[in-house]
């Protein structure tokens, strides 16, 4: 009788002990999945950027300083990588929203279809970046619990699962101030 | 309530609560008749009817749902808006693109079904359309995605199940007892048969309603789930906060609005003219007020 009883807990240790650790992977893969998901909606913004200075080039003849800044912040941005990957998407953003403000000056800019298609799918590209970090986050925040939440932290130590960080988390004072816009 | 999460996790508790008082009764309504008749078979019977008239509503659930709503299905050039809300909402929320549908209502109100987040899809009225600003329609569009996500349309199809057991449980054995065919035979001993029979009256007189109102519950707290889920979408309660207080003041009745499915909508489509004493008694959905208050107090602005 004493060794079935104990035979059954060890049972159900151990596929708590499996279910416990396949958690932890499926999690961890799932927070690894949408970090490289946040770079799919990057590569989007980089690939509409050239399309989109073509298409102001000829209407913003004199301009060209604003071009310059946006194709180089550009190149920054896809050459980074790590902690300063964030601030030069940031400059980025910045760059493309001065862009924007100066082509308010341009009114046949502002009625040629092609600039405002691109503009909708630029500001569209923003919103899903958006999305994808705040996807990122969650996910993390689910790994980082189960990794420090009892029990299955036992497991998380035994096996060396690390948590993830939260995207933003790293900002510094200077990324937090509001992105100046110049005309 | 504290915050979003905590009243996500409340809802989910009543939701469990009141699937175990539907078990409790399952259980009384079973045990009792077994008791009286000996036989099991009552039971059985009402169960395998239930299960597979469930599965086959479950499966179509969408189709019906769709048709009867007249939901015309769009495409991303047929509103590119709506369907970049909706894709965006999707990656937050890592559901893949549900089909899209409008239906020519406009009264202000959305729906979401099908059987998992694979088949699923939502409506919007031309009315919510046309009347609400992006930021109020990417609140009413996360709340739908939020009955994807928390698999509400699989929650209210267990929860027919078990009243649809229940009710044919008590129905059957109602007609058994008018039409005289009481079957003592197996009956371990009289005395004990009748005490049993007696339950099993009263609970088959009771459960019918009972387990209507349970299921009222559960709509209602999985309506109230969806709210909190899908702020945790936009983290932006005022979306969908500004959204409700439109409904709130939207008196234009739905023309196809069913008993059916009412409970699918973002709100209970039946109000201003049509909304009788019976179907506020009955609410599938909490008050507006309630939830408004709820949103407001975790989050929100005024």
């Amino acid at each position: 009788m004493i060794t079935i009883i104990v035979l059954a807990v060890v049972v159900v240790l151990v596929l708590w002990l499996i279910m416990a650790f396949n958690g932890l992977i499926r999690t961890r893969n799932q927070a690894q999945e949408a970090f490289s998901d946040i770079d799919v909606q990057l590569k989007r913004r980089y690939d509409l950027i050239p399309n989109l200075v073509e298409a102001v080039k000829g209407y913003m003849t004199h301009e060209a300083d604003v071009f310059e800044k946006v194709t180089q912040a550009r190149s920054q941005a896809m050459q980074a990588t790590g902690a300063a990957k964030a601030g030069a998407e940031d400059n980025l953003s910045g760059a493309l929203k001065s862009l924007f403000a100066v082509a308010e000056n341009y009114p046949q800019l502002k009625a040629n279809e092609n600039f405002l298609s691109l503009q909708n799918e630029l500001t569209d590209t923003e919103d899903k970046i958006q999305a994808a970090r705040r996807f990122y986050n969650g996910m993390v925040r689910d790994l980082n619990t189960k990794i420090q939440a009892f029990p299955s932290n036992i497991i998380a130590n035994m096996f060396g699962f690390k948590k993830m960080d939260f995207f933003g988390g790293d900002m510094t004072d200077a990324e937090r101030q509001p992105v100046a816009v110049k005309f | 309530m504290a915050n979003l999460y905590q009243y996500q996790s409340s809802n989910i508790r009543r939701t469990w609560l009141l699937f175990a008082v539907f078990f409790v009764i399952i259980l009384g309504l079973g045990y009792s008749l077994t008791m009286a008749y000996g036989d099991p078979d009552f039971i059985v019977f009402a169960g395998i009817f239930s299960v597979v008239y469930a599965l086959i509503s479950y499966y179509s659930s969408a189709k019906i749902a769709l048709s009867l709503a007249k939901a015309q299905e769009i495409q991303k050039n047929d509103n590119p808006d709506l369907w970049n809300i909706v894709e965006n909402l999707t990656i937050t929320a890592g559901l893949p693109m549900p089909k899209l549908y409008i239906t020519p209502e406009m009264q202000i109100n959305a729906f979401a079904t099908g059987r998992d987040p694979q088949h699923a899809a939502v409506a919007v009225t031309a009315g919510a359309l046309q009347r609400l600003n992006k930021t109020e329609l990417q609140g009413v569009l996360a709340h739908e995605l939020s009955h994807v996500g928390n698999r509400d349309i699989l929650v209210s199809t267990v929860a027919a199940v078990l009243a649809g057991i229940i009710a044919l449980i008590a129905d059957l054995f109602l007609r058994s007892l008018f039409f005289g065919g009481m079957n003592r035979g197996r009956g371990r001993n009289n005395e004990g048969a009748g005490v049993f029979f007696i339950i099993a009256i009263v609970l088959s007189i009771l459960a019918p309603i009972g387990t209507m109102l349970i299921q009222l519950a559960i709509s209602r707290r999985r309506e109230a789930l969806a709210d909190a889920s899908g702020v945790l979408l936009t983290r932006y309660p005022e979306g969908l906060i500004s959204a409700l207080q439109k409904i709130q003041v939207d008196n234009v009745p739905m023309a196809t609005a069913k008993d059916s499915t009412a409970h699918m909508w973002l709100d209970n489509p039946f109000k201003g003219k049509q909304a009788s004493w019976w179907h506020k008694m009955f609410m599938t959905h909490p008050p507006i007020e309630e939830r408004i208050a709820a949103l407001q107090k975790m989050g929100g602005g005024a």
